[in-house]
């Protein structure tokens, strides 16, 4: 009796790690700054090069922070499901153009729209590593005291706005700032 | 002895690639080899099964660049392993801080050598048992 179930223990036990392992996504990579607070920055504004933003610019009011690229085929992908986000609330969106030229960010804003309350670029520099960005699209979702509280990586899907970000606004709004 | 010759010609190849992807310049040899050990344990977050000294992923060369930089202003090992592990989390350690969510990935090798010693002591004993029964039963 023991003969078969122990075999068959050992069975069960490697099929439930595969199973875990099957429904575990490689891109998901927790980020360290959840419920920390948003990391600095200072980079210039895509449409107002005089102009700087920086993270405190933004406090007090929650706000959402979209990492992408005119040369990235998933955020072209991604671009109008922004735009129906940003139709769909009025928490500002601030576009951080990576690794990309002024001159093909604004082409593509002209061409899909604009769905950024403000958008800035950087070329180079560290900006993408201090927000521990692998991967772009990616989004990131501070509260009204610039603590990050949500990290979304890849591009968001229709079911992502409806089932993550505007549940998440609300309920962000509602904190005390 | 051709195809012998032409491996031997890849080789070659490849070791002179790895050295022209991009050349740091340090001050000394100590930071050369700090600047070769962490790009050898920091992962590359995109290729993800790849360090960051092996990669050509964009994000792979800015690492290198920001790990070359924090090298030549002095910082040391321990300092820039924690300045991405802020940023990237444990993920991008290639050997990961002992916590209870890796313990399983430290110990995990070490329980199952165990698990197997055990079960071939088992096994043995079983079989010199046996054996020993049926010695006596041909000695009867």
């Amino acid at each position: 009796m023991l003969k078969f179930i122990i075999p068959l223990l050992l069975f069960i036990v490697m099929a439930v790690f595969l199973a875990l392992g099957l429904k575990l996504n490689p891109r998901d990579i927790p980020s360290p700054y959840i419920n920390k607070s948003a990391p600095h920055f200072s980079l210039v504004q895509l449409h107002a090069p005089e102009k700087r933003l920086t993270e405190t610019d933004m406090q007090g009011k929650v706000w959402l922070l979209n990492v992408w690229a005119s040369w990235c085929v998933s955020c072209r992908a991604e671009h109008p499901i922004l735009n129906r986000l940003a139709h769909k609330t009025s928490v500002p969106i601030v576009g951080l153009d990576y690794k990309d030229t002024v001159g093909a960010a604004k082409n593509l804003l002209l061409q899909l729209g604009n769905p950024y309350t403000i958008s800035i670029i950087y070329p180079e520099g560290r900006a993408g590593i201090d927000w521990g960005v692998y991967g772009v699209p990616e989004t990131f979702v501070m509260d009204k005291k610039n603590i990050v509280r949500y990290k979304h990586t890849g591009p968001i899907t229709p079911d992502d706005i409806e089932k993550i970000f505007l549940p998440l606004i609300t309920k962000l709004q509602a904190e005390n700032a | 002895m051709r195809s012998y010759i032409f491996c031997l010609l890849l080789l070659l190849n490849t070791a002179v690639l790895a050295v022209s992807i991009d050349a740091k310049k340090f001050a000394s040899a100590e930071q050369e080899a700090t600047y070769s050990t962490l790009i050898a344990e920091l992962r590359c977050l995109v290729c993800q099964n790849e360090n960051i000294a092996n990669s050509n992923a964009d994000l792979a060369k800015d690492l290198r660049r920001q790990v070359a930089e924090m090298v030549n202003q002095g910082k040391s090992k321990q300092e820039i392993k924690h300045y991405m592990q802020t940023r990237y989390g444990d993920f991008v350690l290639y050997r990961p801080p002992f916590k209870i969510k890796t313990g399983l990935l430290w110990i995990g090798p070490f329980a199952f050598l165990l698990i197997g010693l055990i079960v071939i002591y088992l096994y043995a004993r079983r079989k010199k048992r046996l054996k020993t029964i049926t010695l006596n039963e041909e000695e009867k």
